[in-house]
């Protein structure tokens, strides 16, 4: 009893459920309002007002889809191990359903990125999915995502599934930097350079404020699904604590 | 009591809870055995017998409270108390492929023994079977195999969950005589079980009085701390 | 150290015991790289030109096969609480299990690839250089694979999931597997891969018993 206590005491004033609760609800129509601003204000410059590529045309607009969708792929999945992280060494309930509760979040993000990619590649290289160095790599992303939601979902008992999840999402974000180089590495090898890159040939001062705007955008919506996914987990967790103390267990 | 003047052991559970799937098994167990004493834990199915034993052996963490060999903390040095115990639990171990003698050799190894005992299957009634294979062993042989691992190598402290369960009535006194002869030696015994079995002064601990009530869960992460030493103010605004 | 050979011996013994049962890993090595030419055609270049990647697909889904019984036996009898309440620390009873799943496992498809890359015509430079990446990333591999099994280990269906959490940690050892061998055929040099492969090896010895470990203690709570 001791030791844990002395564990709490260290806690940031989020790990408390009340606290979270009370802080989400005032914070939850800001972060929504503001993805909701930035994506719109990001998707009108970079549609509309952003000019054409010269060599691209228009298709490369959906970069600015495309490229926020890659950067919270990664950017989720650094949050998830840091929350497992946190979760494993001081059994900090809350960071086990961050990471959690983002992983459907990051997923989804993730497969954003590698549809969009894939529409992308149909005007730039006439086929819809190319073994491309960083779409490899968003693929494996996906895979990994989809190994810790499954390992959750396997185990009956939450908590037990938090930790199991947690431990592969650790393992996971050694191995991405491995995956990451070694298929570039092996892109390298199979692709000589005459395929360009999937990006925008040079980054037009006038894309960056678009690109800006989206990157705001999808972080703030990242933040507002999490807190609708973490106070629907706080919810049913009291629901089951209650159902627990009726059987009285 | 030891009876060679070995210093006296004492094993020492204080507030012991625990929680299994979010769910408090039990809270508040107190006990506290010496060298000689027996440990006698009843309780119906579901009451933790099994859980508690776990957490004796130190393979589950107790969600509060203190366990305690001669006054260190348990759970402060694992692979010390690991050392000093056996563990007995419903699984037996036997692989089909493998002799008894192997099996017992396999987990005196484990601990670090050479060889195991000689006349530890003679303990247990199983001296002509040593060179059988699993496979041909009867659930209370089977039983008596893992049973061996108690005399196969010393120990001092005998965790033992449900060890009656598929022995004949030769062999149940075959174990009863096995404890009663450990306890004489100072060893202490800790016996989970919803059958009768013979032990002289066992101190009873009754699982069933240390169910709902004495914890206090936690509403929001289903964990639990014993309501005697509640306190930390962060969980309790919610 | 003695505990530890006792566990290796021990594991080994009883999977060979377990007589043709050990042996379904290599079994479909052969058959997984015999569909292949039926897959894709009997044509010589097309299998010389795809024969080291066929080689390594198939000998990485084989060490997946042999994985979920890995800790499953032991766990289910009994013997896993036994052994970790041994002296040994769980992390070198992981050590102890992979090195032989591998020898169990890992060797018996380094001496088959081979006869099987003959079958698939593959050019006679790689051989010694796949012989030898398979080597170094079998036991990645193994390694790699307890993490899997020991998340899995509790779960009644958990064969299933070891291939789903598995395989994609294995993607950089296949490829620096596959690239070492194709270095070696068209000259490239097979050196700076299997160096790659190498410095693998060393970081799965030191990480993957850490997790497994932790997920072993889990599982017995």
């Amino acid at each position: 009893m001791v030791k844990r206590t002395k564990k709490r005491a260290g806690w940031h004033f989020l790990a408390n459920p009340a606290r979270f609760m009370r802080f989400s609800r005032v914070i939850f129509p800001w972060v929504a309002g503001l993805s909701v601003l930035t994506i719109v204000a990001g998707l009108v410059l970079g549609l509309g007002v952003v000019p054409p590529d010269y060599q691209q045309g228009d298709a490369y607009r959906i970069m600015f889809v495309h490229v926020p969708s890659a950067w919270m792929g990664l950017f989720i999945y650094g949050v998830m191990a840091v929350s497992s992280a946190v979760g494993f060494i001081w059994r900090h309930p809350l960071a086990d359903l961050v990471a959690k509760s983002s992983a459907p979040i990051g997923a989804c993000f993730t497969f954003i990125c590698l549809f969009t990619g894939s529409l992308w590649g149909e005007p730039m290289w006439g086929t819809w999915w190319v073994w491309d160095a960083r779409l490899t790599s968003m693929l494996v992303l996906l895979f990994l995502y989809l190994g810790y939601i499954a390992l959750h979902a396997a185990y009956q008992d939450p908590t037990k599934g938090a930790r199991a999840a947690g431990i592969l999402a650790l393992v996971g974000v050694i191995n991405l930097p491995i995956v990451k180089y070694s298929v570039n590495w092996w892109n390298t090898l199979h692709q000589p350079a005459t395929i360009s890159k999937i990006d925008a040939p040079s980054i037009d001062p006038t894309m960056a404020a678009p690109l800006m705007l989206m990157i705001v955008g999808f972080m703030a919506y990242y933040a507002t699904v999490l807190i609708i996914r973490l106070r629907a987990e706080i919810a049913s967790r009291r629901i089951r604590n209650l159902r627990l103390a009726q059987v009285g267990a | 009591m030891a009876t060679d003047g070995t210093p006296a052991n004492t094993f020492e559970a204080q507030h012991l809870v625990c929680v299994r799937g979010e769910r408090p098994v039990f809270g508040g167990v107190d006990f506290r055995v010496v060298s000689g004493q027996a440990l006698l834990l009843k309780g119906p199915n579901g009451s933790g017998k099994s859980s508690l034993m776990r957490i004796l052996a130190g393979l589950l963490s107790p969600a509060g409270g203190a366990l305690t060999w001669a006054g260190e903390p348990v759970f402060d040095a694992l692979g010390e108390h690991r050392q000093r115990l056996h563990y007995v639990g419903h699984l037996d171990g036997i692989k089909p492929a493998a002799t008894v003698a192997e099996h017992v050799a396999f987990w005196a190894h484990l601990r670090g023994a050479d060889q195991p005992e000689s006349d530890a299957l003679a303990k247990v009634g199983l001296e002509g079977l040593a060179d059988v294979p699993g496979r041909f062993l009867s659930a209370g042989q089977r039983r008596r195999v893992s049973l061996a691992r108690l005399v196969a190598t010393p120990a001092p402290l005998w965790l033992l969950d449900e060890p009656t369960v598929t022995l004949d009535i030769e062999a149940t006194a075959r174990l009863e005589a096995l404890i009663a002869a450990h306890r004489a030696a100072g060893g202490i015994v800790v016996v989970a079980t919803h059958t009768d079995i013979k032990m002289e002064d066992a101190t009873l601990l009754d699982m069933a009085g240390h169910r709902a009530g004495v914890v206090a869960v936690d509403e929001m992460t289903g964990s639990v701390r014993d309501a005697k030493t509640s306190g930390d103010e962060a969980w309790d605004q919610w | 150290m003695s505990i530890f050979l006792t566990i290796v011996r021990r594991d080994i013994g009883l999977a060979v015991r377990g007589g043709i049962g050990s042996l379904v890993a290599v079994v479909f090595f052969i058959i997984a790289v015999a569909l292949f030419p039926l897959g894709v055609g009997p044509e010589l270049n097309l299998l010389t030109r795809i024969a080291p990647g066929v080689l390594w697909v198939c000998a990485l889904l084989a060490t997946m096969l042999s994985l979920d019984s890995l800790f499953r036996e032991d766990y289910e009898d009994g013997n896993l609480e036994q052994i970790a309440l041994g002296v040994l620390p769980l992390e070198a009873v992981v050590l102890a299990k992979a090195l032989a799943h591998w020898i169990t496992t890992g060797l018996p498809l380094i001496l088959c690839a081979p006869v099987l890359a003959v079958m698939l015509n593959m050019s006679t430079n790689g051989f010694a250089v796949l012989m030898l990446s398979l080597l170094i990333g079998t036991p990645i591999l193994s390694l790699i694979g307890t993490v899997g099994a020991a998340l899995t280990v509790s779960l009644r269906r958990g064969g299933v999931l070891i291939a789903l959490l598995v395989l994609p940690l294995s993607v950089p050892v296949l490829i620096f597997g596959v690239g070492a061998v194709e270095g070696a055929i068209f000259g490239l040099g097979a050196r700076s891969p299997l160096m790659i492969l190498a410095a693998g090896l060393v970081a799965a010895l030191v990480l993957a018993p850490v997790a497994s470990a932790a997920a072993l203690k889990m599982a017995l709570e």
